[in-house]
């Protein structure tokens, strides 16, 4: 099991180290890593630590994206837990209350959202687009319009806190990862939701349940999307139901495309797409260190979006296996439908 | 009915008389030239964006990049009219190519990769944007006099203010209308939208097509953004954030099928009135609070979106029901 | 001649799709072509309309030799095309469609008046009385059809070649049809026809030209052909040979075997009539029938890919509710599709996922197969079914076609089902293969599964079947068992000339 799997995430890894050798031979402050009152401090565990939120993403949207489909509400999903949360610990129902109810809210979403994808049969891009849009007014009819802040510590710790010397969001982005990655590969949820992604007909022929997959997808997507909202809004000790989240969903589908993550559905791999956000983040560290304007960053994403399509393109017989990994490239020849072919 | 087609537009217009009619037992006082008025000066980058944005989702694609395209464009403005001595229509003519090739450049980059569009323009979304910020991080005011011209009005009986703005907007619906019905390029973007292959087999030539669509909607969101910064008086990078969705939301209010292919560019104009009605309204209630807004028309959308879905089922229905 | 074809030739990836195939129509004639699945017929017509570019062999029109390299440029040329589906957009009018990418323009507007006039001029004559600013889709398909014929004709003028245009049409539609059809030939265009439909073949073609497996069997004047020789060549049997050795072979009567399922007044509208059938342990049921017969449908209703709307299934225990494949799996049953590309094989996992997968689906995603056990059944099937790979990890889709096919028969096997609907196995498989896999059928019969095979070639079909059932015309017609099934009386049922009228009328 391990040679696959380090196979598959060798570019994405080699392009990660590439980038922190980089960054480092021109600030070599950037390796630095103490401890500080029995915690792990430096430029690394910083971009791990702000990594969290698109790495946790990351992981439902690889799932999402693996079924052919896309989750862009996953921003406002964050909004909506991040407020439902906040609103349950200053309303004085203590943390493990509001966790639950922050996760039962982004699962909702999710199965929401899978309905309409699975029962409905409404493509994943424009259903999810309708929680894009209203989400973020659910997040305001929950705080009311304002920020909500908060002071409850322990809530606060979920973003800002320290558990065996690193922060806890990095905690809670390997263990999401670590977890949902053995959930999917030690039982055969993984290969079921490849093959629905690749040949949802086919599958359904051979009995896969496919209905049941699809909206257990977008609920776990709905799910990763309410834990980013407690660690985004615990760091800053408050819910912005405007502005948490935003544009998350984009840098989460990035993170997903440079995991090697075919958009067209099929196999995947977490350990990649979570690779992926820290590449992505990474990249940010670099251009801050860089005193580079932080608003190059956007300029960068859209050079990588443009890059990653040109390597996946059908168009393009490509020769470069980089990105790529191990992933068998779409045969043009699948998309071109045959026409007027009988079929009753 | 005639045309089972025309059915999300009579939905439209019910709708928006529907939400006329409430607010005028509301609040009769809504009716006046000046609220008229502010709804088309208000909501004039937003129609003139949805256009675009209509001629694109008729077609089957998505545009994304739209709103940092507004944003980009005032900040271009601003920049240069501070740094340079140019007339403001030199810069909007040099902006207007610049938002044109860009759009072009995004169609010739789904056609030449045939990857999905939302992606693509994604891209565009976060280059826009950033170029945006590289220009200027904080709000830059316009201070050139021939804005103060742009800012003009024709007072209307009542109160009322028709800017040029929001004549502006009615123009561009305008144009939009005759080239959606009344032209090849047209025919072409509902062809598209009705099916590409077929379209194809017809004999449309996909890429040029392609990049005309994109081209078009670079171009109305370079002509948005200069509206909006003649409505603000500056040009912000951080603007419009999420424009790309309200033009969405505004084009299937409007009665048309987002998968492409159905629709109105009136009903579009409809849409972007109703979604003003709704804030309107909300504006005159003052107990709503305004994240009402995002919800009903989450709602709306979703309604449109399921009404559009029952229609297509039915029309299978018939078809199978064919003897074979 | 009008048009004329020599030695055409077309290869995919090394498979021959076209050898040498010559064909001419002349003005003023409909010239059919027939065939059953992959006989060639589509990649002839794609070479024709420049979709394909030829490997070797002449195209002339008008004795002039030409090279078309886009459908655009056919019919530039004169070669125009109607298919079944997918002609024109149900989502603009009649008039946008006919006049689509030359509409007359005033000012650089398009002329709603002028194009309206333009429309009605073009489908004069062709007995429609439509109103053209109304969207194609408000009309039945015929209309559209004819509307289509309209467009095509009056872009090209010369060829018009019709593919299947009658599949989803009903008697009255398809007569309609064939009024503008036989109104076009004596205007002196010539119309290729394809349809799988015989009794339309003979009521409307002036010659038939019949190929199979890539090449051209004969080209005949409709009138000295008739349709058991027609059927015959279709699927290319000779009676000759065949009756003493099917009569040996079926001559000792099998003891009686208990009923496994029985299946009663099953059928769907606009899919196939209520038929029963039943199944005893043990037995192969043959399905015979031309494409598009209801063959397909038959299994497809079985195995709940489509619900039955009318009808029920029973089996020793008592009546099963079969909504969907998974409620047939769980019945017992396993289906291997015809289309194995799009139905079947999921391309981009391996070869051992693809053949754990209906077993891994029955048994849900908590108990996972472990990865041993998955390496054991793969490599077992992969030796016992031969099928040649280099290893189980590799892609399932960059098999041959036999190869996959016995992936997607592993697949099953592995399942261990009680019934197997095979709908076309040896379709598109190499001569070798063919022959393992009738092996194979024989093989699960002696181990008690009962299976239902689908198939257009008639031996396999009589040497692999107890039983062999007919289906014509979205019904089944007959049954033959014994020394009645041999590959003759078969082409006989399906030939039937008695429904000739019947479906034309």
């Amino acid at each position: 099991m391990m040679v696959p799997t380090l196979k598959r995430i060798a570019p994405q890894l080699s392009t990660l180290v590439a980038l922190i050798i980089l960054i480092t031979f021109i600030f070599p402050s950037f390796l630095n890593l103490s401890m500080v009152d029995g915690r792990l401090v430096g430029p690394l565990v910083d971009v791990a630590k702000r990594s969290a939120p698109v790495a946790l993403l990351a992981i439902g949207m690889t799932l999402v994206i693996a079924t052919k489909g896309i989750d862009l509400s996953v921003g406002a999903i964050i909004a909506i837990c991040g407020a439902s949360a906040a609103w349950a610990v200053s309303a004085g129902y203590g943390l493990g209350p509001a966790l639950v109810i922050a996760l039962s809210a982004g699962i909702a979403c999710g199965l929401w959202n899978g309905v309409l994808v699975s029962m409905v049969g409404i493509q994943p891009f424009v259903a999810t687009l309708i929680l894009m849009t209203a989400g973020r007014g659910i997040a305001q009819l929950i705080t009311e319009g304002r920020i909500l802040t908060f002071t409850d510590p322990s809530f606060g710790w979920i973003g800002s806190g320290t558990l065996f010397g690193l922060p806890v969001p990095v905690w809670l982005w390997l263990a999401t990862g670590v977890l949902m990655a053995l959930l999917l590969r030690r039982t055969a949820l993984g290969m079921l939701i490849e093959a629905v992604g690749i040949n949802r007909r086919a599958s359904a022929l051979s009995g896969v349940n496919a209905r049941v997959l699809l909206i257990a997808v977008y609920a776990a997507s709905g799910f990763c999307a309410a834990l980013a909202g407690l660690v985004v809004t615990a760091d800053i000790r408050g819910a912005d139901a405007n502005n948490a989240g935003l544009w998350l969903e984009l840098d989460a589908i990035l993170a997903v495309v440079i995991g090697g993550n075919s958009l067209l559905g099929g196999r995947f791999s977490i350990a990649a797409s979570v690779i992926g956000a820290l590449i992505i983040q990474t990249i940010n560290a670099g251009i801050l260190l860089g005193g580079f304007p932080p608003e190059y960053n956007l300029v960068i994403k859209a050079a990588l979006v443009v890059v990653i399509l040109v390597l996946q393109s059908p168009n393009l017989v490509t020769h470069f296996a980089f990105l790529r990994g191990a992933l068998p490239t779409r045969r043009p020849s699948e998309q071109v439908q045959q026409t007027g072919k009988p079929k009753p | 009915m005639r045309n089972p087609r025309l059915l999300p537009l009579f939905a439209t217009i019910a709708i928006f008389l529907l939400a006329l009619l409430i607010c005028f037992i509301q609040f009769p006082n809504m009716f006046s030239t000046r609220v008229l008025g502010n709804l088309l000066t208000d909501n004039a980058y937003l129609g003139i964006v949805a256009v675009g944005m209509t001629v694109v989702i008729l077609s089957g694609g998505i545009d994304l990049s739209v709103g940092s395209v507004i944003a980009f464009s005032g900040v271009f403005i601003a920049v240069v009219l501070r740094d340079t001595g140019l007339h403001p229509m030199i810069v909007f003519a040099m902006l207007l190519a610049i938002t044109t090739l860009f759009g072009a450049a995004m169609g010739g980059l789904i056609h030449a990769l045939a990857m999905p569009a939302f992606i693509v323009t994604l891209a565009g979304m976060f280059l826009a944007r950033g170029a945006a910020y590289m220009l200027s991080i904080d709000s830059v005011p316009i201070q050139h006099e021939f804005y103060g011209l742009l800012q003009s009005y024709i007072a209307l009986p009542g109160r009322g203010r028709l800017t040029l703005i929001g004549f502006l907007m009615i123009l561009v619906f305008i144009a939009g209308i005759l080239i959606v019905h009344k032209t090849r390029f047209g025919t072409a973007v509902y062809a598209f939208g009705g099916g590409e292959a077929t379209a194809r087999l017809m004999g449309i030539r996909k890429g040029r097509v392609t990049v005309m669509i994109y081209a078009f909607s670079g171009l109305m969101a370079g002509l948005s953004g200069i509206v909006f910064s003649i409505y603000t008086g500056s040009g912000y990078s951080l603007a419009t954030v999420g424009t790309e969705l309200t033009a969405i939301a505004a084009v299937v209010i409007g009665g048309t099928l987002l998968t492409g292919g159905a629709g109105y560019m009136f009903g579009t104009f409809i849409g972007v009135l109703t979604m003003g009605l709704i804030q309107v309204y909300i504006v005159f209630d003052g107990t709503l609070s305004s994240w009402w807004t995002k919800i009903v028309i989450g709602l709306l959308v979703l309604a449109f979106i399921l009404l559009q879905k029952a229609l297509v089922r039915l029309a299978r229905r018939e078809e199978t029901l064919l003897p074979a | 001649m009008l048009l004329t074809v020599k030695g055409l030739s077309k290869s995919f990836l090394g498979a021959r799709a076209l050898d040498a195939v010559d064909f001419d129509l002349a003005a003023g004639e409909v010239h059919a072509l027939l065939g059953e699945n992959g006989a060639g017929k589509s990649t002839l017509i794609k070479c024709l309309t420049g979709a394909y570019h030829r490997d070797a062999g002449e195209i002339a029109l008008d004795d002039q030799p030409i090279d078309p390299r886009s459908t655009s440029q056919a019919q530039d040329l004169g070669i125009g095309t109607v298919y079944q589906e997918v002609n024109l957009l149900p989502n603009l009018t009649v008039a946008q469609n006919l006049t689509f990418g030359r509409e007359p323009t005033r000012f650089g507007l398009v002329d709603a008046r002028a194009r309206t006039r333009m429309a009605r001029e073009m489908i004069e004559g062709y007995g429609l009385d439509i109103d053209v600013n109304r969207d194609l889709s408000s009309y039945s398909v015929a209309i559209q059809q004819i509307v289509a014929i309209a467009r095509a004709v009056s872009l090209s003028g010369k060829v018009l070649i019709l593919d299947e245009p009658t599949a989803s049409l009903d008697a009255r539609e398809v007569e309609m049809l064939f009024k503008v059809v036989r109104d076009l030939r004596s205007r002196g265009l010539g119309i290729i026809f394809i349809s799988h439909f015989l009794d339309q073949v003979f009521a409307i073609s002036d010659r038939i030209t019949v190929l199979r497996n890539g090449r051209k069997i004969i080209t005949e004047k409709t009138a000295e052909l008739d349709r058991v020789k027609l059927i015959e060549h279709m699927l290319g049997h000779a009676l000759e040979h065949e009756v003493e050795a099917q009569m040996a072979a079926h001559a000792d009567e099998q003891p009686v075997r208990p009923l496994a399922f029985s299946f009663r007044g099953i059928g769907r509208q606009g899919m196939i009539e209520p038929f029963d059938l039943d199944i005893h342990e043990g037995e192969v049921v043959g399905l015979a029938g031309l494409l598009g017969s209801g063959r397909t449908e038959s299994a497809e209703l079985l195995y709940g890919v489509r619900v039955a709307l009318t009808g029920e299934a029973r089996d020793a225990n008592g009546p099963i509710n079969i909504r969907n494949p998974r409620a047939a799996i769980a019945a017992g049953f396993g289906f291997a599709p015809e289309d194995r590309k799009t139905d079947g094989i999921v391309a981009d996992l391996t070869i051992r996922e693809n053949i754990v997968l209906a077993l891994q689906a029955s048994k849900g995603w908590m108990r996972p197969i472990p990865r041993a056990e998955q390496n054991r059944l793969a490599d077992d099937y992969i030796r016992r079914l031969d099928i040649r790979t280099t290893g189980r990890e590799k892609m399932i889709g960059e098999l041959s076609g036999g190869n996959q096919q016995k992936v997607i028969l592993a697949r099953w096997l592995a399942m261990n089902p009680r019934f197997l609907i095979l709908d076309e196995p040896t379709r598109g498989i190499d001569v070798g293969a063919h022959a393992e896999i009738l092996r194979l059928i024989r093989e699960l019969n002696a181990q008690g599964m009962s299976l239902l095979v689908i198939s257009s070639e008639l031996e396999e079909l009589v040497a692999a079947s107890d039983r062999i059932i007919v289906v014509r015309d979205r019904r089944h017609v007959a049954e033959l068992t014994g020394a009645d099934m041999t590959a003759d009386t078969i082409v006989r049922a399906i030939a039937a000339p008695g429904t000739a009228k019947e479906a034309t009328a």
